[in-house]
């Protein structure tokens, strides 16, 4: 790990997506009309599947080097260096980022190709795969970023493109407020991720290796094995580490819809169908995982955090799933489904089967793409109606529909050999392995009302009779080649995909796993991952166990939806129908929500309004006012005194001058007189005086 | 170049006086005579961004005269850390604030003259390093502001321009009264801000402690600081398109650039007892409050001003961290803020000059009529929202690393708004731009080329610092971590003169 090789290619895959979206977003609008949608295609799908073909070329260059070194870095430049956190714009390869790297490429690529033909009569055909290639750019950056923060700067990257896709039928405000929404709670995941990372940086500073950057972090972290919490001096008793890994997966419970912020992903069904099944699907919404996966060394740490994201990734699983039984929306029940099936990858990172996670990861996105892109080619097909109510019987008329959503049925409902019992029946069989029944049984649950939802879906879907419109009836087709061959090449990586890790009772071949071994090759994590039951016969035996609940799910989903033997609306009227109502709306999460924090916050902010204009601008004009009625007043002592004082001394003078003009005779008579008296009296005075 | 700190501080003035005599019969040339005399200071700018030596942090390109010796008054200008990321944001603002002037068609002469006489005295407040001259500078540019506002504003123009005048005043009064009692209780008798802070232990404690909360409330009006702001939604309102963006862009700065000039650098002492409170808990107040504010509003300009509040707040929040990537990113905040601000007032002005009014609520689906106005604006409001890979992501986080080793609590608070900012940007621009169009606005055009001008650049910088923040930071490193560093040092003795 300490000597990456160096390599200048890694940037290659990052950039061409980036320009591809770049030229989109520049001149898309003209290249779209003086080259047609052709050129739009080509250059869209291009840059991806390009970016995958050195992807596959990095992926073999890699086997060839031996395991302990498979680390690849291409260091760009210089990001920034301020108080001790120096970091570069660097991509690194390691076998992780390598098998997420073929993922996005991969699976990304073959959703690009799918979309020409689904979008093809959208006027903003350009935008769409501008925006495509941005999120296929910003994924690939969270995967090969080779710092926390360059990761971070995937990570809100994949949410500012989810959120412009959502929204890319702007028009309808139903879908821009789906965009908000997502955005905006990814924002709340975000907090406590950067928190986090504002701890973990300050906690790796205190003990002298003040660094972000991943392979750094992965080397220093197990000296943060005695530190504790310090806030500003304030020594807590509470681990650093276990802080920081909660506060990360509160972050991972944002992006990958988890308890409690999963409300967003639902509503991200507004978004056109390539875009569910790219980001909400197979990308984005594992971003969680990866990250977990990726920080191994740190959550092995904590058995606290484990605990939490075992416990939150098992209940997610079966919450999500009973909402999934209940809902009429094509879209919505994969949805509810994807936050299912993630919850079955957090539950294995919790107990520690981080590469049965990753492999979930990988098999989820073979066929819950597989799922969304059949789901959008019916949608396709029936002139934009989701509603399964108003379908049936499609399986005639839409064969290669039909087939592949059907294989992905089977793998997600973990039939064997399908790519979904592979990994998911690994991770069941984990969690009881690593002695946690409660996340076990609540996974084992989840897998059976899982296959009966999803086979309700086929049944509704695909068989039966046609009950919708007779116009839609007759518009019904097969989609057309380009989004046909992607569904063959999915459904086909959902039979064969999980074929690279096999359970241990049924044959000894995981070159998955061995694969991905350096990445979860820590001390901490080794332990953690090494425990547990190592008996065959017991897995075999609990692996039944797993088969007889999946069996059962269909059966029931079968006699209720085929034959039509068990009415459902029996069921929901089950005591007085009040548990089908709850799950029908969701639990009444979002109204929740909405009464607790959105409503007092939009009154709290007009309060403060109202505060800041009448209040505070309120003393600002008071004063105002004060100082303009003291002017007055002392315009009034001006007038009244000052200027009176004036004036009185002014009319004094005159007064006086008017009564002394009088003496002003002209007589010279007169003044001698006055004269003569004036020296009589002044002689008068001075005798007085004198006696 | 010699004297390139006069020439980039006059040569606007020079440019005013062109103006003033021209006859009327050519007064459509005082637009462009106000954009040649911007040009040279934006060559002149690069040219010091170029020769900067970002090694040390000692004054640069100085120029020093002796102006009134009996008074120890100079003329001493130059260049540090602090000062050259503002100086090149002054350049770039006022270039571009002059083309986002074309549509004023009153009185343009005096319109222009008054522009470059702002323009003098914003880059002399820069560049001063004598506090009598800094004073100087920082009156100048008071009154052709108010003129500014006052003539060629909206239909409150004439409350909005005497209560930014009276407010900005008060401050100035309290500025001046520190001023003086720092030259007359200096060691010896000086207004070289070099000299004074060099000298900072000279002046006791409890003097430096009422100099600095004066000195704090005439620059905190100027950023604005709660609970001094209210003037601002006001003169934004009223003020004209590109006045808004000079206000927003440069002016605000004055007060951070001020606190960290003098506060920081003359008073440490005080200012290490004082920060946390002044600059801390008043800029986490400024960034939550400012953002609730913004989020009630319907006026689409109001609203952009109590966002810049809350940005603002981001700035104080890092200087009170005490730590090289708080300070560093609060300067980087100053500079980001000022470039991203000046879009979204631009931005603003663009709708408002076809709509005539900005209630927020009577717009709807411009995205449809105006796609690349939209789309700029998207982009506009997402640098806003600090997201990565744009400039203000990287100077947010930098002030929130840096502050929550000092102040925890606060960073969780400015990083929660990172939610509520999100919030009432996107609403805003659901409303404005999404959704079905406003049939009163199907013939409005899309972007003229000379509005894409004025927005095109400042979104290239924003990108460029956000994938390469080097650019400024190395610029500004070594001045503000020395400065830390004389903030910090001040801890021991200022507990010693306590007791």
């Amino acid at each position: 790990m300490d000597h990456p090789i160096a390599v200048t290619f890694i940037r290659l895959i990052v950039a061409l997506p980036l320009a591809g979206a770049a030229i989109n977003f520049i001149a898309g609008a003209w290249l779209q009309k003086a080259f047609g949608k052709r050129a739009i295609s080509f250059l869209g799908c291009g840059v991806v599947i390009a970016a995958f073909i050195l992807a596959v070329r990095a992926f073999i260059a890699m086997i060839a080097i031996p395991p302990e070194n498979r680390f690849m870095l291409d260091d760009l430049w210089k990001w920034f260096d301020v108080g001790g956190l120096n970091l570069d714009i660097a991509f690194w390869l390691d076998p992780l980022s390598m098998v997420m790297t073929l993922i996005v490429t991969g699976v990304g690529g073959l959703i690009h190709i799918y979309s020409i033909g689904y979008m093809h009569d959208d006027d903003g055909y350009w935008r769409f795969f501008g925006w495509l290639n941005l999120f296929t750019f910003a994924m690939l950056v969270l995967v090969l970023g080779d710092n926390l923060w360059l990761m971070f700067v995937g990570w809100e990257g994949v949410g500012l493109c989810s959120f412009a896709l959502i929204g890319f039928w702007y028009k309808v405000t139903a879908n821009t407020t789906a965009g908000n929404k997502a955005f905006i709670v990814n924002r709340i995941g975000d907090l406590a991720f950067v928190i986090a990372l504002y701890s973990l940086f300050a906690g790796l500073q205190s003990i002298g290796h003040a660094t972000l950057v991943t392979r750094e972090v992965a080397r220093y972290a197990p000296e943060l094995a005695g530190t504790a919490l310090n806030f500003a001096g304030y020594q807590s008793a509470y681990p650093l580490v276990g802080f920081v890994t909660l506060l990360m997966f509160i972050g991972a419970t944002g992006k990958s819809a988890q308890i409690p912020l999963y409300v967003w992903l639902p509503d991200a069904m507004a978004g056109p169908t390539p875009v569910s099944a790219l980001i909400h699907a197979a990308t984005m919404v594992t971003a969680g995982v990866y990250m977990v996966a990726r920080l191994n060394f740190l959550f092995s740490m904590s058995p606290f955090t484990m605990g939490v994201i075992a416990v939150a990734g098992g209940l997610t699983a079966l919450f999500a799933a009973t909402i999934g039984v209940a809902q009429t929306d094509i879209k919505k029940v994969l949805a509810y489904s994807t936050v299912s099936q993630l919850g079955y990858m957090f539950a294995a990172l919790g107990v520690g089967a981080y590469a049965a996670g990753v492999f979930h990861l990988m098999t989820h996105a073979f066929f819950k793409a597989c799922l969304f892109l059949g789901a959008g080619s019916v949608i396709h097909a029936m002139g934009g109606e989701q509603d399964m109510r108003k379908m049936g019987g499609l399986r005639h008329k839409m064969p290669v529909t039909f087939v592949t959503f059907m294989a992905a049925t089977l793998a997600i409902s973990g039939v064997p050999p399908f790519a979904g019992f592979m990994s998911k029946d690994e991770i069941i069989w984990q969690a009881i392995s690593h002695g946690h029944p409660v996340v076990w049984a609540m996974l084992l649950i989840g897998a059976g009302i899982t296959v009966f939802y999803m086979f309700r879906q086929v049944y509704m879907t695909f068989f039966g009779e046609f009950r919708g419109t007779h116009e839609q009836e007759h518009h019904v087709h097969e989609s057309p080649p380009s989004m046909a061959y992607v569904l063959i090449a999915l459904g086909a990586l959902s039979v064969v995909g999980g074929l690279v890790m096999i359970p241990e009772f049924i044959a000894t071949f995981k070159p998955f796993e061995d694969f991905l071994d350096p990445v979860f090759s820590s001390e901490v994590t080794r332990r953690i991952t090494e425990a547990g039951i190592h008996s065959h016969a017991t897995e075999a035996a609990f692996g039944f166990v797993t088969f007889t609940v999946v069996v059962i799910g269909w059966l029931v989903a079968d006699l209720m939806y085929r034959q039509q033997k068990l009415n459902p609306a029996r069921f929901s009227q089950m005591f007085g129908g009040v548990p089908y109502e709850w799950v029908y709306n969701k639990y009444y999460v979002d109204e929740f929500y909405n009464r607790v924090i959105i409503q007092p916050y939009m009154f709290a902010t007009r309060a403060l309004a109202w505060f800041d204009s009448n209040i505070i601008d309120g003393v600002v004009n008071l004063a105002a006012r004060i100082i303009v009625f003291l002017s007055w007043l002392s315009g009034l002592f001006d007038h009244y005194v000052v200027d009176g004082l004036v004036d009185f001394s002014a009319n004094l003078t005159l007064d006086v001058g008017g009564r002394l003009r009088r003496l002003q005779t002209g007589s010279i008579n007169g003044y001698l007189y006055g004269i003569l008296a004036a020296v009589m009296l002044i002689l008068l005075v001075r005798a007085v005086v004198r006696a | 170049m010699s004297h390139a700190l006069t020439l980039i501080t006059f040569v606007p003035i020079a440019g005013m006086v062109l103006i003033l005599a021209l006859p009327d019969s050519m007064k459509n040339a005082s637009k462009w005579i106000a954009v040649a005399a911007t040009i040279p200071q934006l060559l002149i700018a690069i040219h010091l961004y170029e020769y900067f030596d970002t090694t040390t942090s000692a004054v640069q390109f100085a120029e020093k005269v002796s102006w009134m010796p009996s008074y120890h008054i100079s003329y001493f200008v130059g260049v540090d850390g602090i000062s050259i990321s503002m100086i090149l944001l002054t350049a770039l603002i006022m270039f571009i604030s002059t083309f986002a002037s074309f549509g004023i068609n009153r009185a343009e002469k005096g319109y222009y003259a008054m522009l470059l006489m702002l323009d003098t005295g914003m880059m002399g407040v820069f560049v001063s390093l004598d506090f009598f001259l800094f004073y100087i500078f920082w009156e100048v540019m008071l009154l052709p502001m108010y003129f500014l506002i006052g003539i060629w504003g909206g239909p409150r123009r004439e409350y909005a321009a005497i209560k930014f005048f009276l407010y900005t005043l008060l401050g100035s009064v309290l500025i001046l009264l520190a001023m003086l009692g720092l030259y007359y209780y200096s060691a010896t008798p000086t207004f070289d801000l070099t000299e004074l802070a060099a000298n900072s232990s000279h002046y006791s404690i409890g003097f430096q402690r009422i100099v600095w909360i004066a000195l704090f409330i005439g620059f905190a009006i100027k950023i604005p600081a709660f609970p001094f702001h209210t003037w601002l939604p006001d003169a934004h309102v009223e003020a004209p398109t590109a006045i808004s963006v000079i206000l927003a862009g440069v002016l605000l700065k004055m007060g951070t650039y001020g606190i960290l000039r003098v506060n920081f650098a003359v008073l440490p002492a005080a200012t290490y007892q004082l920060a946390w409170l002044f600059l801390g808990v008043i800029g986490t107040i400024n960034i939550v409050y400012g953002a609730m504010c913004a989020m009630a509003q319907t006026d689409y300009k109001k609203l952009i001003a109590y966002s810049s509040i809350s940005h603002m707040g981001y700035v104080m929040l890092g200087m009170a961290a005490f730590t090289a990537a708080g300070i560093n990113g609060a300067v980087l905040q100053m500079f980001n803020h000022g470039t991203i601000t000046a879009m979204l007032f631009i931005l603003v002005g663009v709708i408002y000059d076809r709509a005539h009014h900005r209630e927020i609520n009577g717009f709807g689906g411009l995205a449809q009529q105006m796609p690349i106005y939209t789309a700029i604006t998207g982009f506009a409001f997402f640098a806003g929202m600090g997201l990565p890979g744009m400039s203000a992501f990287i100077s947010e986080v930098l002030v929130l690393l840096g502050a929550w080793q000092t102040h925890p609590v606060m960073v969780v608070f400015g990083a929660a708004t990172a939610i509520l900012t999100a919030g009432y940007l996107l609403w805003t621009f659901q409303r404005i731009y999404l959704g079905p169009l406003n049939e009163k606005y199907k013939d409005f055009p899309d972007l003229s080329f000379r509005e894409a001008f004025t927005l095109v650049p400042l979104g290239i910088i924003v990108l460029i610092l956000g994938v390469y923040p080097h650019a400024i930071l190395g610029l500004l490193n070594t001045s503000l971590v020395h400065l830390n560093q004389v903030v910090l040092s001040t801890s021991g003795a200022a507990v010693a003169m306590v007791r």
